[in-house]
């Protein structure tokens, strides 16, 4: 004999709804503990992709080669001798791209210059790069093209300019085509950055880019500023590292000079940090739930005390041990999976709220977290409610009749 | 139908033994009428609740039907009082929360009968007892006699060989009372063994046995068969 699981689920349903307020009570409870740890997950991930986001902006795979050594290893001999250190070059930059581990290279040269057109006039940030530039930093054209593919040391005078250079140079008239004039040199305008072109550290808006070896002209310099390389994939960013460092040794007549930072350790090192957080916070919130789940336990004791006289009356009526426990269990069981339902509801809705006040955090919980979330409540309520489901299948069914 | 040997229940109340039922031997043929009197304290409703299983006793054998029933397992016992006895109450113990259909149902629904078989049995126990109009009240829309008679249907609705009944007209009025009484002796007329527990020397009476128990011991017994 045995109890059908659809009568025992309403059997659990009525029992459930003749106690309305314990039920509430429990309800928000777990629904309370569900929509924390939603929330705060939610509000970790978002930082996390948040930080993670801004750092890609700057480009994937990325190395950033700099002139100098930034260790400060003390006393070596150019320290001695008062040496400044070697320039890079465009002929550093053409050895680089020989290497089998690097996609792109795009040299970068900065400076300030003079912009005029017509009468217009205005002093302006110039980056002398290259046609890779735009692929590296992900940046994207409203109009016309991107510097040409030529070889570095052609001085195409061409420019790629901001749209606010644009509308302060030209206003409402097409700029497409037009020359402009840098410093003392003219260049003719084939491109214009996308608005969305943001990168940390550059407003692109407020920038001419132009071929590399025509910037060098414009400075008289043939050194660049710093070298951007993109590795081949991420396995390659550490290799690379090292034979761009060891092939740059070789060309500088064995001395160690440059710096290379790789874009993807510092972020690996935030997304590690705000990942723990997320684990921590999250882990907080779930204590909540235990709470709940105390609380469950408690309730479950109250609502078998004072049924005990049905739980009596049933066992009179041949329910088993094992029936009594099921029928308390399920009881638990329905809550909590109530409890999950309105707890997820309630925590969408508040990671929608944050998500509608601060548009740049994206406040998603992962989904694995909403399923672990919905498990551990379900765990939580059935461990609970063991114990008040193993003091009823024990009452005494004479105790529990009579009440004595 | 009911044999009891040697039956001896004893309760520790704080540290002193408390003989509530002290050596009972008594043997109920099938579709007897049985009455069990005697003073508050004297044993009369531990031995009733032995006799529905629903307590063990400390030493002694109890066969019912045949079947020593005195060891068997918690599940075995639930499937005896399931199917084999029925109970009515003083309280009437109905749930609450639920209709008369639905605590008539109670009994078939542990024992896991599909709706589509739970249903017309639960109607024709209702109509029995004249409740056909009363089905989906709930108890506390039903007065004393009608409850009552709810609990006796739910108690019916397994067809159970033995109806146990503890002061079943203790709370209700004398007419109520005496509808009730009626209903189970015409259940008993059927061929349901009866054995009432009452206070009331009036009801007591109208049973063809009647036990008298004192001090946890048969003192009396007129009319065996």
């Amino acid at each position: 004999m045995g109890l059908r699981s659809e009568d025992l689920v309403r059997f659990s349903w009525g029992a459930l709804h003749g106690y309305p307020a314990r039920t509430l009570l429990m309800l928000l409870a777990m629904a309370i503990g569900v929509a924390a740890v939603l929330i705060l997950t939610a509000l970790g991930e978002g930082a996390r992709r948040y930080v993670v986001g801004e750092f890609a902006s700057l480009g994937t795979n990325l190395l950033i080669v700099l002139p100098g050594r930034s260790e400060t290893a003390g006393i070596n001999p150019s320290t001695l001798m008062g040496e400044t250190p070697r320039d890079l070059t465009l002929d550093d930059a053409l050895a680089l791209q020989r290497s089998p581990l690097v996609r792109r290279i795009a040299p970068i040269n900065v400076g300030s210059a003079p912009v005029s057109h017509d009468s217009r006039s205005r002093d302006i940030l110039v980056l002398g790069s290259s046609h890779e530039l735009l692929a590296i930093r992900h940046w994207e054209l409203a109009q016309g093209r991107f510097l040409p593919a030529v070889d570095l040391d052609r001085a195409v005078p061409v420019a790629v300019i901001g749209s606010k250079v644009r509308d302060e140079l030209f206003g409402a008239d097409p700029a497409l085509g037009e020359w402009i004039r840098l410093g003392e040199r003219r260049f003719r305008v084939i491109g214009i950055m996308a608005s969305e072109g943001r990168s940390i550290g550059v407003d692109v808006q407020d920038t001419a880019i132009v071929p590399v070896a025509s910037a060098q002209q414009l400075f008289n310099t043939s050194s660049l500023f710093r070298l951007l390389v993109e590795a081949r994939d991420r396995e390659a960013i550490a290799p690379a590292r090292r034979q761009i460092l060891e092939i740059l040794r070789k060309r500088h007549q064995g001395e160690r000079d440059v710096t290379v930072i790789t874009q993807d350790a510092v972020l690996a090192t935030f997304d590690e940090i705000l990942g723990a957080l997320t684990y921590a916070v999250g882990g907080i919130a779930a204590i909540s739930l235990a709470v709940a789940g105390i609380l469950i336990m408690n309730l479950m004791l109250v609502a078998v005390s004072e049924r005990t006289a049905e739980i009596g009356l049933l066992k009179a009526l041949g329910a088993s041990h094992g029936q009594i426990l099921g029928l308390i269990l399920v009881e638990a069981l329905l809550l909590s999976l109530l409890g999950a339902l309105l707890g997820l509801l309630l925590g969408e809705l508040g990671c929608w709220l944050i998500r509608a006040s601060f548009p740049v955090l994206p406040a998603y919980a992962p989904f694995w977290v909403v399923l672990a979330v919905v498990a551990l409540t379900l765990l939580t309520g059935l461990l609970f409610s063991l114990l008040p489901a193993r003091r009823a299948a024990r009452l005494d069914p004479v105790l529990a009749l009579y009440g004595r | 139908m009911i044999e009891l040997r040697g039956i001896h229940r004893h309760f520790r109340v704080g540290d002193q033994e408390v003989h509530a039922l002290d050596g009972i031997d008594l043997q109920i043929t099938a579709g007897a009428y049985v009455s069990i009197m005697g003073p508050s304290g004297s044993g009369k409703s531990t031995l009733l609740n032995l006799l529905g299983l629903l307590d063990r006793p400390s030493a002694g054998s109890y066969r019912l039907d045949g079947r020593d029933v005195t060891d068997l397992s918690d599940l075995q016992q639930a499937a005896v009082r399931n199917q084999k006895i029925g109970f009515v109450f003083q309280m009437f113990h109905l749930v609450p929360r639920l209709s008369a259909a639905e605590n008539v149902a109670l009994p078939l629904l542990l024992a896991g009968v599909p709706p589509r078989e739970r249903t017309p049995r639960v109607v024709q126990a209702l109509t029995e007892l004249g409740l056909a109009e009363r089905m989906q009240h709930k108890p506390d829309q039903l007065y004393g006699g009608q409850r009552q008679r709810v609990a006796i249907a739910r108690a019916t609705v397994t067809e159970p060989e033995l109806l146990l009944a503890d002061e079943p007209t203790g709370n209700l009025d004398h007419h109520s009372g005496q509808e009730v009484i009626r209903i189970l002796e015409s259940l008993n007329a059927r061929g349901i063994t009866l054995v009432m527990v009452t206070h009331d020397p009036e009801m007591g009476q109208r049973a063809r046995r009647r036990l008298h128990m004192l001090d946890g011991r048969l003192e009396q017994d007129h009319g065996a068969a």
